[in-house]
């Protein structure tokens, strides 16, 4: 089965940041992502699409290799980050992750200080050569979350006392704040209202002039909003790749056209 | 959503960390990072394997010291019942016999080893003929008395008694007595242990299975050879019988009260903050409760194990109580809701539906009440259950309950406070009693939660 | 009748009740069950609680306030000059009752008539010797006024035997018969048992509160009657601990308190990091097998009885320790002259503390919501960047918690330290020296022949006090903390 046949097509002025090829996840005895081969381009929005359970969360967790927190979890195949493949031996996760930052689902503020909530991957990572440093880098972060003037005033108060919305756009304020060069978002707007969605779709926008965002969403109308590129997975296999415009018009899938349709999901 | 797209112009975009470009290499701070989180791992896995070690420690010190106690050393004498000095009248008048004290059995020990020695060609090479007799425990004197007086038919004859070597013969041969150590000591010398030694050469000394440990009643300081844990064994389990009858019922209705009828009022909230209080009250303190209350008070008998089971049944209901309300919370409310819809009331509900189905998890936290019941001792030091030499086993039910006695952790401290080291084996080996029975009670408990264990 | 007969005749009516009950409420539903209110069993059940409830509580009482009444009744005949006090007077009363049951022996046995008995005096029968004879022995010869008092004594009780058995039985069959009579087909049999039920379960659940009143009663009580012997502010403040029965003590609780705190400090020295750094790899980065097998072995410590760990204190760990630091210790630091000493009992008591520290944090540890951690690992940190500075920070309330209930279990434990800590109550910053506890002194100052009601003895209560009063404290403090921290994540 060739469900990747279209995304050969799509490179043309961009550079591919990532790329897997023939990759297999395995929980235990449960085959989650079958054969996946993707090229993810830089400074761009790419959505994973699908229904629930289809692999689509699972798949953004082997980029940064989150996958090796959950022991039963192996994966097969190649991931090429900026052409090296993150699952050779002799990468270490932890400076893969500085690279490929995360944004959760819920929310996850430390139960720390605002400022200590930014300056936490800074100071792990040795980024700041003094305190005058770390501020420049937690207002610059906190800017680029586009948080900076709501929070600028308290930035010692506790992060967990912010609104959902502030919450969410902080967490990416944090993950900005290792100088990523890609962000993965599993679901970032899952737990957010109308309001805050709003604000962090506007500030995925943004963020695409400086990084490469993979964002894997339940939303077909947040992936059109957002992204430039969507991945419709189903069942554990990538159907389609494309441009996000194309998927949602003029799908090539049946399955594909079935979901956008609202046949299954 | 204006201020994402503000330039931050004071700070250099290009990453100053230093940071490698590959992901190939690893930089030096990572190499750092990786070492702590080695080392962390390291102190980690040392915290476990000092845990582990400890508790490996703490059993073979049980082991190697205890184990001694499972056997003694015993001594086969062939000793001849002197009629003459045993029933002078000669017509076998049991009363006259039994006016014979054990003092008056002493020569024919002496006589019987005597007998022994030559009879393996061994030479007494005491100074004094009748030291001979101190090989020979204290307590054997007491054997022959009460077998003359049980056949005084054998009057007259020469019966092969086993009798008990004393303890610093026992402990000679367990490792404990050397012939230095007895330089200082005026119950034995070097030479009763050459004499001890040719004897177990020839068979007439021998080691077996101290049965007499675990049956049997405590001994007084001086004759450790024939002190057992018995009598006390029996006062555990009588206090067992009292936490049982008491504790369970109380607590389960407690339990079923709490979880089930109780409205929010300051009544429950005062039990509740009573219960999880109570949990954490030192034991000694409960002492202090069944002295003042059960004793002085309500003066209940001193030692009596029904007073200690009392102590140890308050002490016991917070963990009961806190398990059974665990168990009937995880009884789904579908359940309760299934009988209310058939019309039963809210009391035929909980006794027919809940109560069996949380039965299980009940019984598992009753044995584990149980168990640390057992093993609790301070409390029974303050109501008189220690200090007091269980001799005598309880004759019958209301003895067992209200008659003084001992039980097994007061035992085991008991011999630890005595000063003869023989005891020291003792209370090592009452240990291994103590915790083989905790031991079984938890297996029981683990076992009957996996044989009931459901899962909603 | 003896109480134990009345009790049998009680529980015979009461059974007699089920049935009789059970019974009348068929006949009345024309033996079917469906006219009934309730299930014919329950008819049976309000039978037999309306014979038992009322009479076992008319007895209950009957039981206690006899005996006060006799005891006034009786010491009418006691002529004030023969007693100084209360405790003088207590005595002769002991005295009536051991002769008074002396003669109900010895009519058992026939040496005396019932009339014999009741008219007998001290002049003209040897009573010590008859009783003496019946295996009761009397410490002296009974005075003529005890005499009569026990005889008064044996009559009364027997008079108040005979109505005692009288009234209950009266009062069991009234029962009966009431609750026959209310039985028909629409008495609401269930609702009624139902009630005692639940009255019987709120007595059951009262119970906790009664233990706590009587820890209470019983430590005040002492308490205040030790501080009318001995001054309360050299109790608190004293720095000697020098308890003599012949009078003249010198009862400071300082340095009590310095040596529960000092091995309480070890144990928790010992406890904390052993514990800690087990319940984090545990929880962390053990694979399941290593969990599954270290976890439960960890927890065998913790079901070890205390006297074990005593025995291991004296026994094992003192040598070990004087073969190390003493005199002719290894170390040749000569250090420690005994076993028993502070850093002896606090090793002891930490490695009994280790299960309790670190099931405590594992559970705490646990509860940290999963996805903090993805948030850390996800920023690059390492495993050990997040459990420092996510995790730990995040359970630190609830970490707290445990190292004070730990602390509370090591202030208020006993065995360990009255066997490993040795007896000398002393202030001294040396810890292979041998100290005291609070726990232990309560031990030595009741276990000891001291009259109850001297401060020696008193003085038991009053460390009592203290100490429940602390732990009580530490826990409450402890409690809240955990329960707050749990509430924060729920």
């Amino acid at each position: 089965m060739y469900d990747t046949a279209v995304t050969e097509q799509t490179v043309d002025q961009t550079t591919t940041k990532i790329s897997a090829r023939n990759v297999q996840v395995h929980y235990a005895d449960t085959h989650a992502i079958r054969d996946v081969d993707v090229k993810i381009e830089d400074k761009t929005v790419t959505a994973f699409i699908g229904p629930s359970g289809c692999g689509k969360s699972t798949f953004l967790r082997t980029l940064n290799r989150m996958n090796d927190t959950i022991d039963i979890c192996r994966v097969q195949g190649e991931i090429l980050l900026d052409g090296e493949n993150i699952y050779d031996p002799k990468v270490d996760p932890v400076q893969l992750r500085a690279k490929v930052g995360m944004v959760f689902q819920k929310p996850n503020p430390f139960p720390k200080s605002i400022y200590d909530n930014i300056a936490y991957g800074p100071r792990i990572h040795g980024l700041a050569k003094n305190k005058a440093d770390l501020d420049v880098i937690v207002e610059k972060s906190l800017r680029r979350g586009a948080i900076w003037n709501e929070v600028k005033d308290r930035l010692h108060a506790p992060g967990t006392g912010l609104s959902g919305g502030q919450q969410q756009r902080l967490c990416i304020a944090r993950a900005v704040a290792t100088e990523p060069e890609v962000l993965l978002m599993d679901e970032p707007c899952s737990a957010l209202d109308p309001i805050a969605t709003g604000q962090v779709e506007e500030l995925i926008d943004e963020l695409r002039k400086n990084y490469c965002v993979v964002i894997v969403t339940h939303s077909m109308q947040q992936a059109a909003r957002v992204s430039q590129k969507t991945a419709f997975f189903h069942l554990g296999n990538l159907v389609e790749y494309g441009d996000t415009g194309e998927i949602f018009t003029n799908p090539i899938d049946p399955r594909t056209e079935s979901y956008i349709t609202g046949r299954i999901g | 959503m204006t201020d994402a797209s503000i330039p931050s112009a004071s700070v250099p975009d290009g990453a100053p960390s230093g940071r490698s470009s590959s992901l190939l290499t690893l930089d030096g701070r990572v190499r750092r990072r990786n070492a702590a989180e080695r080392r962390f791992r390291m102190y980690g896995i040392g915290a476990v394997a000092i845990g582990l070690i400890f508790l490996a420690l703490l059993l073979v010190a049980i082991v190697r010291n205890g184990g001694p106690a499972f056997t003694q050393t015993f001594i086969t004498v062939p000793i001849e019942l002197v009629e003459a000095k045993l029933d002078k009248t000669g017509n076998r008048d049991l009363d006259e016999i039994k006016k014979v004290s054990t003092f008056g059995y002493k020569p024919l020990v002496v006589d019987g080893l005597s007998v022994l020695l030559t009879r393996n060609g061994i030479d007494n090479v005491l100074t004094k003929r009748k030291d001979i007799a101190k090989l020979i425990s204290a307590s054997a004197v007491g054997q022959i008395r009460d077998h003359v007086v049980a056949n005084p038919d054998q009057i007259g004859q020469t019966v092969e008694f086993r009798l008990l070597a004393s303890s610093r013969v026992d402990g000679y041969f367990k490792g404990r007595v050397s012939r230095e150590s007895l330089a200082r000591d005026k119950n034995l010398d070097a030479a009763h242990l050459d004499i001890a030694d040719a004897l177990m050469a020839r068979g007439a000394l021998d080691r077996a299975f101290n049965w007499n440990f675990i049956l049997g009643a405590d001994a007084s300081e001086s004759r450790p050879e024939q002190a057992g844990i018995g009598v006390s064994m029996l006062g555990s389990f009588f206090m067992m019988l009292v936490v049982l009858a008491l504790a369970l019922p109380i607590g389960v209705a407690t339990s079923i009260y709490l979880e089930e009828f109780a409205p929010q009022n300051r009544w429950t909230d005062l039990i509740e903050v009573n219960i999880s209080n109570l949990a954490a009250v030192p034991s000694i303190v409960f002492g202090i409760l069944g002295l003042a209350v059960f004793i002085q008070f309500a003066e209940l008998p001193q030692s009596a194990p029904l007073v200690g089971g009392l102590v140890l049944t308050l002490m016991t209901l917070p963990t009961i109580i806190i398990s059974t309300r665990a168990s009937l919370k995880a009884v789904p409310p579908s359940i309760r809701d299934a009988a209310l819809g058939v019309g039963a009331s809210k009391m035929q509900s909980v006794f027919h539906h809940v109560l069996p189905l949380a039965m299980p998890g009940i019984l598992t936290g009753t044995i584990i009440g149980l168990a640390q019941a057992l093993g609790e001792t301070a409390p029974l030091l303050l109501i008189g259950m220690v200090g007091y030499i269980a001799s005598n086993p309880p004759d019958g039910i209301a003895s067992g309950f209200l008659d003084p006695n001992s039980a097994m952790p007061a035992q085991i401290y008991e011999w630890a406070k005595r000063a003869d080291p023989a005891y020291y084996e003792r209370a090592w080996g009452g240990i291994i009693i103590l915790l083989l029975f905790l031991m079984s009670m938890n297996i029981i408990a683990i076992l009957l939660r996996r044989r009931f264990e459901r899962r909603w | 009748m003896s109480p134990i007969w009345t009790l049998l005749f009680v529980v015979a009516l009461a059974a007699i009740g089920y049935g009789a009950g059970r019974a009348r409420a068929m006949r009345s539903a024309s033996g079917d069950i469906r006219n009934l209110h309730s299930l014919p069993s329950y008819y049976g059940a309000n039978a037999m609680l309306s014979v038992l409830v009322p009479a076992l509580a008319l007895m209950v009482i009957w039981l206690i306030v006899q005996p006060m009444f006799i005891e006034t009744r009786v010491q009418q005949h006691i002529p004030p000059q023969s007693y100084a006090d209360s405790g003088a007077l207590s005595l002769i009363m002991s005295d009536v009752r051991r002769v008074a049951d002396g003669l109900t022996v010895a009519v058992r046995e026939g040496v005396f008539s019932v009339d014999d008995a009741a008219g007998l005096n001290s002049q003209s029968t040897d009573i010590r010797a008859a009783l003496g004879s019946v295996g009761v022995a009397l410490g002296s010869d009974v005075e003529p006024y005890v005499l009569k008092a026990a005889q008064e004594y044996r009559a009364l009780s027997g008079t108040g035997q005979t109505l005692r058995s009288i009234a209950v039985l009266a009062l069991a069959l009234a029962g009966l018969i009431w609750s026959l009579r209310r039985t028909n087909r629409t008495f609401r049999a269930r609702n009624v048992v139902e009630r005692a039920l639940l009255a019987l379960l709120i007595m059951a659940a009262s119970i906790a509160v009664l233990t706590t009143l009587g820890i209470v009663l019983s430590l005040v009580f002492n308490t205040v009657e030790f501080f009318k012997l001995y001054p309360w502010t050299e109790f608190f403040f004293g720095l000697t601990w020098a308890p003599s029965f012949g009078g003249g003590s010198e009862l400071g609780i300082l340095p009590l308190f310095w040596g529960t705190f000092y091995i309480s400090l070890i144990a928790l020295a010992v406890a904390v990091p052993i514990g800690l750094f087990a319940a984090i790899y545990l929880s962390e980065y053990a694979s399941p097998a290593v969990r599954g097998f270290a976890k439960p072995m960890l927890e065998v410590l913790a079901g070890i009885p205390t006297i074990v760990y005593g025995l291991f204190a004296l026994l094992t760990v003192g040598p070990a320790l004087v073969a190390l630091f003493g005199r002719e210790g290894t170390l040749g630091l000569n250090w420690m002259s005994g076993g028993t000493a502070v850093m002896t009992a606090g090793l002891v008591m930490g490695i009994m503390l280790i299960p309790f520290i670190s099931s405590l944090s594992d559970d705490i540890i646990n509860s940290v919501p999963q996805s903090m951690r993805d948030g850390s690992l996800g920023l690059g940190a390492t495993k050990s960047e997040t459990i420092k500075q996510v995790v730990l920070p995040a359970a630190l309330p609830g970490i707290v918690g445990a190292i004070l209930l730990a602390a509370s279990r090591a202030i208020g434990e006993t065995m360990i330290v009255v066997l490993g800590a040795g007896a000398a109550a002393r202030l001294s910053m040396n810890p292979f020296e041998a100290m005291t506890t609070v726990t232990a002194k309560i031990v030595s100052q009741l276990t000891g022949d001291a009259d109850f009601a001297s401060p020696e003895a008193l003085v038991a209560f009053a460390l009592g006090m203290t100490l429940f009063v602390i732990t009580l404290c530490l826990n409450i403090f402890a409690l809240w903390i955990v329960r707050k921290y749990r509430e924060q994540y729920e």
